[in-house]
């Protein structure tokens, strides 16, 4: 049972005054109703831009990849830029619900369900930057090992680009497997409610029939846990191999050790600005500010603060060993990139995403709803730059004078990462519009540790000496042992020693709970 | 797949909830299941029930994925189909970790969550009764498993002195079958 005591220090993770039943009109309610304005206008969008990125993934497939800007010396345009932007930002999602759940971080429980969706859609955005890279895209299937007429040809498992293939497949599948074992609960809650007969019937085959028995549970948590212990370490092997897709090359500027721990820093780092720039919108529109709370975005640009200081500690570790290692090729590709053509990549890079998280350290700004959104947006851009940086700055100055280029994207690769917009906005509005944004089950397993009018009742507690404690405890033993029902506490003499506090007296259940645990 | 009749009893508070469950194990009725909208965390011990062995079959899963991949592709590198990379071993252990580990964590949580749901015999399609419409919201619900031939009255007299807010007699299949929650079970109609 969760009846441990938790520190005053710590704020509530749900305001207000909530019971169970509460908590699943809040959070459920949105689904029933019919979307408001907002939703339909957002929903608009995301399909034109859909249908946009689709137009111009067509175009560059019909055409070649010629309708592209890259070239001979710059093969890795927006295309690859854009596949690790997202694939980055696909990396909050497990990380709170995996590292969190085994750090027992009780927040994560009301952000995880939206960054596990997240991450997901971003997976799907990423993933399809690589395949319309092939150019001959029906030709795809030829990177996986299956027997075939070629000899049976194999792909070649000594090469990351394969490494990749195999990482992010099975990075979606399994944050697919995490995010849909958590939602059965609550795909069953919003059965047992539905009024109409298709949402009964729907999300009946949606939840699997769940009911929630003693032993389901028992294996559900067995399964959460088991699945957090996998993906703590996946989610740190995916954005490790898409850095090993550089950091294995002979090119200066990508040829660094430093690369696989840089990488996943910067991963989080954006990873958890999108999630901040979801939540403050999803919060807002949905009413959910007493789950997910001011505390919430706190804990988040926390770490948001951490992340952009390693990676900021890692921008300096590559311009002090490029100069240590007194490679004519290593110092000119850091020169070039910071004084170079592309000299506004480097600064946009350096100023969003060093600089300006640092005001994160002022405690005021980490609280304030329109700082953090605007500046999780800022971090986004500035982790953009930062992999046009690795990919272009590194590339457009080779070995032979004579093939120095330039690169800028045509309009078919920017409709492309548009599209991608699209394809994550579209998904994200069906998620918040028939998906639970909160898990449903998770919350009411913390609230009475955690919601606001359950921490004021410990108040009480808090308050005693140990000794009082101790006599209270044996009190309370004493009584239950006399007495057969559950009713029948009342008698319990409270100890009147509180000094400051003044909670409400604890009723009879409340010794039964102290006597349990 | 079983109709049955049962007793049922609901509960609102985590804390009454607990010494019911001790009472009912205790009283000689046989405890047909607990159901709750959340895990309550020691239910399992307080209802009788072993710890699950889900996270060996996971190991297990884990290992078949770990000797495919080291399987496969050694034997492709070395005896299908070997290639010269720059003079480099066949065998190149280290450059297999990354895809072997991937192997490892697909094959142990695709395998986990297909046991997860055997075993709890969930999928898309089933149909298990639903004893009480809050018991996924904030109902907490004790099903006792009666004689067809009871009529129940001493069952559900118990179930009150326990603390029960709610408690009625139920006819209901015990197990799971294909079937759509918008529709009504002809043993429901027995319910009425």
């Amino acid at each position: 049972m969760h009846l441990k005591y938790e520190s005053f220090i710590r704020e509530p993770l749900v305001e207000g005054k909530k019971d169970y039943h509460q908590v699943s009109e809040d959070i459920i309610k949105p689904i029933e109703g019919k979307p408001g304005r907002m939703w339909y206008v957002g929903f608009f969008f995301s399909i034109v831009l859909l249908i946009y990125g689709i137009f111009c993934v067509c175009w560059a497939v019909y055409w070649g990849l010629g309708t592209w800007g890259v070239n001979r010396t710059i093969g890795w345009g927006w295309d690859i830029t854009n596949f690790v932007w997202w694939i980055g930002i696909g990396h909050a999602g497990t990380l709170i619900s995996a590292i969190l759940l085994l750090f027992r971080q009780g927040w994560r429980t009301a952000v995880n369900r939206a960054a596990e969706a997240m991450t997901i859609f971003a997976v799907m955005c990423a993933g399809q930057f690589p395949i319309w890279h092939m150019g001959r895209v029906w030709d795809g299937f030829f990177c996986l090992p299956y027997p075939n007429s070629r000899g049976p040809l194999w792909p070649n498992f000594d090469s990351p680009l394969l490494w990749d293939v195999f990482a992010i497949s099975t990075y979606f599948t399994v944050s697919l497997l995490f995010w849909y074992s958590g939602l059965l609960p609550d795909f069953a809650l919003i059965r047992d409610r539905a009024k109409t007969k298709l949402r009964k019937l729907l999300y009946g085959v949606a939840s699997f029939g769940w009911t929630g028995t003693v032993k389901n549970w028992q294996r559900h948590e067995a399964l959460s846990l088991v699945l957090a212990g996998l993906s703590t370490p996946l989610v740190l092997s995916v954005h490790t191999i898409v850095s090993f897709d550089f950091a294995t090359s002979v090119i200066p500027g990508w040829h660094t050790t430093i690369f696989p721990p840089y990488f996943v820093a910067g991963a989080v780092f954006s990873g958890f600005a999108m999630v901040n720039t979801l939540l403050v919108l999803t919060r807002r529109i949905l009413h959910l500010e007493e789950y997910i709370t001011i505390g919430h975005l706190e804990a988040m640009n926390k770490i948001i603060v951490l992340t952009g200081s390693i990676v900021g500690v890692a921008y300096l570790t590559e311009l002090f060993m490029s100069w240590y290692s007194q490679s004519w090729g290593e110092m000119a590709a850091f020169q070039w990139r910071i004084l170079g053509p592309y000299w506004w990549s480097y600064w946009a890079m350096m100023t969003c995403n060093v600089v300006s998280p640092q005001l994160f350290w002022i405690k005021k700004l980490r609280r304030n709803v329109i700082f953090t959104f605007v500046m999780s947006i800022v971090v986004n851009i500035g982790m953009w730059f930062e992999r046009f940086v690795i990919i272009v700055t590194s590339t457009y100055r080779d070995w032979i004078p004579g093939s120095w280029a330039y690169y800028s994207p045509t309009w078919t690769e920017v409709g492309f990462y548009l599209g991608t917009f699209g394809l994550f906005f579209t998904c994200y509005f069906l998620f918040a519009k028939y998906f639970p944004v909160i898990a449903v089950a998770e919350i009411k397993f913390i609230l009475k540790t955690s919601g606001r009018i359950y921490k004021e009742k410990m108040v009480v507690y808090d308050n005693m000496s140990t000794v009082e404690y101790k006599g209270f405890i044996d009190a309370a033993h004493h009584d239950h042992d006399d007495h057969a029902h559950v009713d029948s506490h009342h008698e319990i003499k409270l100890p009147t020693g509180d000094t400051h506090g003044s909670g409400p007296a604890p009723s009879s259940s409340e010794s039964e709970e102290k006597h349990e645990a | 797949m079983a109709i049955k009749k049962f007793a049922v009893a609901t509960y609102t508070d985590e804390e009454v909830l607990f010494p019911a469950v001790k009472k009912v194990r205790n009283s000689g009725y046989k405890l047909h299941d607990v159901l709750t909208p959340f895990a309550v965390h020691g239910l399992d011990e307080a209802v009788g029930h072993k710890t699950t062995d889900l996270h060996i079959a996971g190991f297990i899963y884990g290992l078949c994925g770990t000797s495919t991949a080291v399987g496969f592709i050694s034997w492709v590198y070395t005896s299908d189909w070997p290639q010269n990379y720059g003079g480099k071993p066949h065998f190149a252990l280290p450059a297999w970790i990354p895809v072997t580990f991937e192997l490892t964590v697909l094959f142990a949580a695709v395998g986990m969550v297909l046991t997860f749901c055997y075993l709890n015999q969930i999928m898309p399609g089933v149909k298990k009764h639903v004893f009480h419409p809050r018991q996924s919201d904030d109902t907490f619900v004790v099903v006792l498993e009666l004689n067809n031939d009871s009529d129940g009255k001493d069952a559900i007299e118990f179930l009150k002195s326990t603390g029960a807010t709610e408690t009625n007699i139920q006819v209901a299949e015990a197990g799971w079958w294909y079937g759509r929650f918008d529709k009504k079970e002809p043993y429901e109609l027995q319910n009425a």
